[in-house]
């Protein structure tokens, strides 16, 4: 017997009530985590306010550089893996390993194409010029930012393609790391059936996170996308 | 007492025996992952003391050749003398190493790992495999900073603040590799912490022994547990904060750089408002851990323990509004900054009832001064002394007069080396037997405590005054300056001070190395305490417990009249003590 499977059989038994919250850890640890996961994402979306509210030009209109619907089929398509977590979660809390492998798999589908989407979004906007540091010299939106100096926000391009990128960047970032996570529980415990009507706690946990990463990219769709 | 029974029992009966890489390098055992920190962290507070010695080298003996400088390359020290692209280096790298890899880790990296299963009666963390992983990822975070120093143009240059526009250029900083270095360790670091906090936090909530309510949880822990909550929300905005000036550096975005519509007064807030709370993380569980020692050595129970928890959240709480007080001459809104100054001020509240309790519990009580008692109440003195001047400084108007100079640099060293390093040097005594099976030398601990009071003060508290006359931090030549120049003797004799407190901390390092081999072998309660881990057999074996041990009191029942011994272990029952309520364990 391992270390590790001594000390969980010894934890086991029963503690008293006062003992802690009446969550297993590593949900708990899951819900910890996203606290920090908060405060990252807020010292990002923070300084986008604090850069656009103090920017000295206006910020570019919504839809002239950006492509909104594209993106709102992404936003559809992240918000429907989060209804088929709920649904996979619902599944094999009632033991059903079926609907448990076809809920869980479309997450996965869903998750890995809002991925797609993005990198589609990203090479789109690169080639038109859109980059981190700002228009690209020469490309098709510095004409047309040239052309029209407010509504394409050429005085703040700079810091549009800084919190675009940086802020997008690392929501996709959390949702690769969310895929890159499901498909190695769904190869290595989904699909031998080793979750049980009593024991699934990678999909509670895992469910937890997704549904933060989705929340995370609602407000990011609306703050950067929309207005 | 059932636990205390069984001193002799083998630690590794249940398992099999593990190879040394499993048992000693990649371990999941949260004693092994607390030494690996110790030892580590140790190793980066020497290396924080070199880079100081040639600060202090430089501003006392400004471009005479340093001794044993000739061994640095052309690009620092030419022929020993200190070059100022070197000077800003070594000041940078000072303060990175000693915040961020050696105070840091030595209190939440080795103490928070160590104490919290041990004094809480768990068998090990909640997640060992993801606390090996925020060992491990720190120790990253510690060589990439390391490499600062060999790269092309050198390590870091920009303080250890890291003030954008300078941090965010090269062209303005002048080394490009050494900028980016800081970043990605800082954000390493910052993902190394989270690890570790979630890891306590949910050792704390989780997985306390039967008995051990929040209110029979040692200050150590409690104190800890705070600072994990801190660290939790605190780093990652660094690393948010670390992760944007590295793509300023690198990929062309322009977040900190006003040239292109940026603002370098968000690199200030989010820095601070990363770096205020960070001053309670280098704090609190130092002041938790100096309540553990002095009630013990004052065999009294600790003055006021629920005042001095609620003192330790009411600090945690008012640390996250007080960022501003760090940039009262920023050009921030005065308004604004007087806001700053009353929270800050309003700290001075929950501190002093810490110290107050601190010398209620001493007071007639019967005081053993051991090795870690001498150093908690050098860190009770010291701690008044810097918790004064930073008064000092959360005033605005003086503060305009006194900020960025050495009145800072004596006030950040009187709480970080007065307040903190007096407690790791009492803490590291104080659990030295429970982690290595052997005491360290009292005799040398004692010359050593007596030789650091007396040589820390000769260096810091002349930087009061040095500040007051108007010495700026960071500057490469004071001999320069035509009104500094009358304080160069003062200058010296801090150099002086300052090499003859290095070379008194080597008295502990030998202490430490020799104590580990031939120190006297440990008994199981040397410092006849009543936390749980000194029931166990010194050291500590793997998996700590056979039982998770029962808990019927707090533990600082000391000189307790209901038994003979003047202390009383909580895991001792007494007749009239009453077992916990068991109540049906969480699903899953």
């Amino acid at each position: 017997m391992t270390h590790a499977a001594v000390a969980a059989s010894a934890m086991r038994p029963p503690f008293p009530a006062e003992r802690g919250v009446d969550v297993y850890n590593k949900k708990l640890g899951m819900w910890v985590f996203l606290g920090s996961e908060v405060m990252f994402f807020t010292a990002l979306i923070g300084s986008y306010v604090i850069l656009r509210f103090g920017a000295p030009g206006p910020w570019a209109l919504p839809g002239k550089v950006l492509n909104i619907p594209v993106t709102a089929f992404n936003t559809f398509l992240l918000i429907c893996s989060s209804v088929s977590m709920v649904k996979a979660y619902a599944a094999i809390a009632n033991g059903d390993q079926k609907w448990l492998k076809i809920w869980f798999g479309l997450t996965i589908l869903c998750g890995a194409g809002f991925v797609a989407v993005q990198a589609y979004e990203y090479t789109h906007l690169i080639h038109h010029g859109f980059l981190p540091s700002g228009y690209r010299d020469g490309s098709e939106l510095a004409e047309l930012a040239a052309a029209n100096p407010v509504m394409y926000g050429q005085a703040v391009a700079g810091l549009y393609g800084s919190t675009f990128f940086t802020m997008t960047g690392f929501h996709g970032f959390h949702v690769t790391c969310g895929v890159i996570s499901m498909l190695y529980l769904y190869v290595t415990r989904v699909l031998p059936g080793k979750y049980t009507k009593d024991d699934h706690a990678g999909v509670e946990v895992v469910g937890l996170y997704w549904h933060f990463v989705d929340l995370v990219w609602i407000i990011l769709f609306t703050i950067v996308y929309l207005i | 007492m059932t636990t205390a029974a069984a001193p002799h029992a083998a630690p590794h009966a249940g398992h099999a025996p593990m190879g040394f890489w499993r048992k000693y390098i990649f371990s999941t055992d949260h004693k092994i992952i607390g030494i690996q920190f110790l030892f580590v962290s140790l190793f980066f507070l020497l290396v924080g003391g070199f880079l100081a010695m040639q600060i202090r080298w430089q501003l006392g003996f400004p471009g005479r050749p340093m001794p044993g400088g000739g061994i640095l390359p052309e690009t620092m020290a030419p022929g020993g003398v200190i070059l100022p692209e070197y000077y800003i280096q070594l000041v940078t790298m000072h303060g990175t190493f000693m915040v961020f890899f050696a105070i840091m880790p030595l209190l939440v990296g080795v103490f928070a790992n160590f104490l919290i299963p041990l004094k809480l009666g768990a068998h090990d963390m909640a997640f060992p495999r993801i606390n090996m992983w925020s060992f491990w990822t720190a120790f990253l975070a510690g060589m990439i900073m390391l490499a600062g120093f060999f790269v092309p143009d050198g390590a870091a240059r920009a303080g250890w603040t890291s003030y954008a526009p300078l941090s965010a250029r090269p062209d303005l900083s002048g080394a490009s590799y050494g900028q980016m270095l800081w970043c990605i360790s800082l954000v390493c670091l910052g993902l190394s912490s989270i690890l570790g906090s979630l890891n306590y936090i949910t050792t704390v909530i989780n997985n306390r022994a039967p008995g051990m309510t929040w209110f029979r949880m040692p200050l150590s822990v409690w104190a800890l547990f705070i600072t994990a909550i801190l660290g939790l929300l605190a780093l990652p905005v660094l690393s948010g904060a670390a992760i944007m000036l590295l793509f300023d550096q690198t990929i062309g975005t322009h977040f900190f750089d006003p040239a292109a519509g940026g603002q370098a007064l968000l690199w200030q807030h989010l820095f601070w408002f990363f770096g205020h709370p960070e001053v309670y993380i280098l704090i609190l569980p130092a002041m938790g851990m100096v309540s553990d020692i002095i009630a013990n050595g004052s065999r009294k129970p600790i003055f006021g323990y629920h005042s001095m928890v609620f003192a330790i959240v009411g600090i945690a709480f008012l640390g996250w509004m007080v960022w501003g007080h760090h940039m009262f001459v920023s050009g921030m809104n005065p308004t604004l900054g007087s806001t700053f100054m009353v929270s800050t001020l309003i700290i001075a509240v929950p501190s002093a009832i810490k110290v107050f309790n601190w010398m209620g519990t001493m007071w007639r009580g019967n005081l053993h001064f051991h090795v870690p008692m001498l150093n908690a109440v050098g860190f009770v003195a010291m701690f008044v002394i810097g918790g004064l001047s930073g008064i000092y400084m959360a005033a605005t108007p003086l503060d305009m007069f006194i900020h960025d100079t050495y009145f800072i640099v004596a006030h950040i060293h009187y709480v970080l080396f007065g307040g903190s390093l007096f407690a790791l040097f009492g803490a590291i005594t104080y659990w030295y037997p429970k982690m290595f099976g052997r005491v360290m030398s009292e005799r040398w601990g004692k010359i050593h405590f007596w030789l650091t009071l007396l040589f820390y003060n000769c260096t810091f508290f002349p930087m009061h005054i040095y500040g007051m006359g108007g010495a700026m931090r960071r500057i490469y030549d004071p001999t320069q300056y035509d009104f500094l120049r009358p304080y160069q003797p003062l200058n010296q004799f801090i150099t002086i001070s300052a090499f003859l407190l290095f070379a008194t901390q080597l008295i502990f390092f030998v202490n430490f190395w020799w104590s580990l081999f031939k120190g006297k072998k440990a008994e199981q309660n040397p410092w006849h305490d009543n936390g749980l881990e000194w029931t166990l057999p010194s050291p500590a074996p793997h998996g700590n417990w056979e039982r998770v041990p029962t808990v019927y009191r707090g533990p600082y029942e000391f000189s307790s009249p209901e038994v003979a011994e003047d202390y009383l272990p909580q895991t001792r029952k007494l007749p009239t003590d009453r077992e916990p309520v068991l109540a049906p364990v969480a699903g899953a």
